[in-house]
């Protein structure tokens, strides 16, 4: 797994850092593309994000102590807290409408804004998405204009 | 920093001509946006994961295709990835031939699908080519005294 910030199930986490007057968010990006992950980082990085990258949705609920191994044990969610989470939809093994619907049926973390990202512009895939709560759908590949749309919604929604 | 500014000029127009062909679309310019100075590589390194990344893929379905029975899932998921990441740095030729070859792959047509290949290949090694002259020239600018991308 790419992971940017590490984390040890183990650990205590601090709650959001407040950096100066900004919030410093904590997103999860998946996506299986090397160059799309490199990019998505970036771009949120820009906008004051801490990100935490996966190369696909197995990975990703490992770190968010989603895995089906992971919810019986104690430790299960002193995992980092994650803000957002932002998914391309189609990889292979787990698509990201899959890692969404796993995300809201968690108790633990229905109420943390997944964004849907897809090279594809397919409203039937659009609406299912949105219909199973994502917080948005975004067209790749993705703008500085697009991230600053998200972060301004981010920080309506609170953390 | 007397080359400076014949430097910037060369790389301006040449930058220009690169979209005025469509070899470079405005995702490019993104990127370039992206840079700074906590990040001043950051283009020639995605740029660099993307070369990489499309070679494996290229080599990848140069072997799926020749094999007796092809499997066209494979090529299918292969031309996908390489389609994303084209257009994920604005290399716009070798994304719109992508579009063209999963025509073929949908229709299971591998001679379509090798010809396809050809041209993916030819944009690829196009763009390649030119963003390495862009990297060499602004290497130059640099060296010179000059700074890149000045916002």
């Amino acid at each position: 797994m790419d992971v940017s910030a590490s984390f040890s199930l183990s650990k205590k986490v601090d709650d959001d850092r407040v950096v100066g007057e900004e919030q410093e968010l904590h997103v999860l990006a998946v996506d299986d593309n090397l160059i799309d992950r490199k990019i998505v980082e970036k771009l949120l990085k820009n906008f004051s994000c801490k990100v935490t990258t996966a190369e696909n949705g197995l990975r990703a609920l490992e770190y968010l102590g989603l895995r089906d191994d992971q919810q019986n044990t104690l430790n299960c969610n002193i995992g980092s807290k994650v803000n957002m989470i932002i998914t391309d939809y189609c990889m292979p093994g787990m698509t990201g409408y899959e890692l969404l619907k796993k995300i809201k049926e968690s108790s633990m973390l229905k109420e943390v804004p997944v964004v849907i990202m897809s090279s594809e512009n397919i409203p039937t895939r659009i609406n299912k998405c949105l219909e199973e709560g994502a917080q948005m759908f975004m067209l790749k590949p993705l703008k500085q204009s697009d991230v600053k749309k998200l972060r301004g919604q981010l920080m309506k929604c609170g953390s | 920093m007397g080359a400076v500014i014949p430097l910037q000029r060369q790389i301006i127009d040449y930058t220009t001509s690169l979209y005025n062909e469509a070899i470079l679309d405005g995702q490019f310019t993104q990127l370039q946006q992206l840079q700074d100075e906590s990040n001043p590589d950051f283009v020639v390194e995605v740029v660099s994961l993307f070369f990489q990344d499309s070679q494996r893929l290229l080599n990848d379905l140069t072997a799926t295709l020749n094999q007796k029975i092809v499997d066209f899932k494979r090529v299918d998921a292969h031309v996908h990835q390489l389609k994303g990441s084209s257009s994920s740095i604005g290399a716009q030729r070798v994304q719109r031939a992508c579009i063209i070859f999963r025509n073929y792959c949908d229709q299971q047509n591998t001679e379509g699908c090798l010809k396809c290949l050809q041209q993916v290949k030819n944009e690829y090694f196009l763009v390649k080519n030119k963003l390495e002259t862009l990297f060499k020239l602004e290497q130059q600018l640099v060296a010179a005294g000059g700074s890149i991308h000045v916002q």
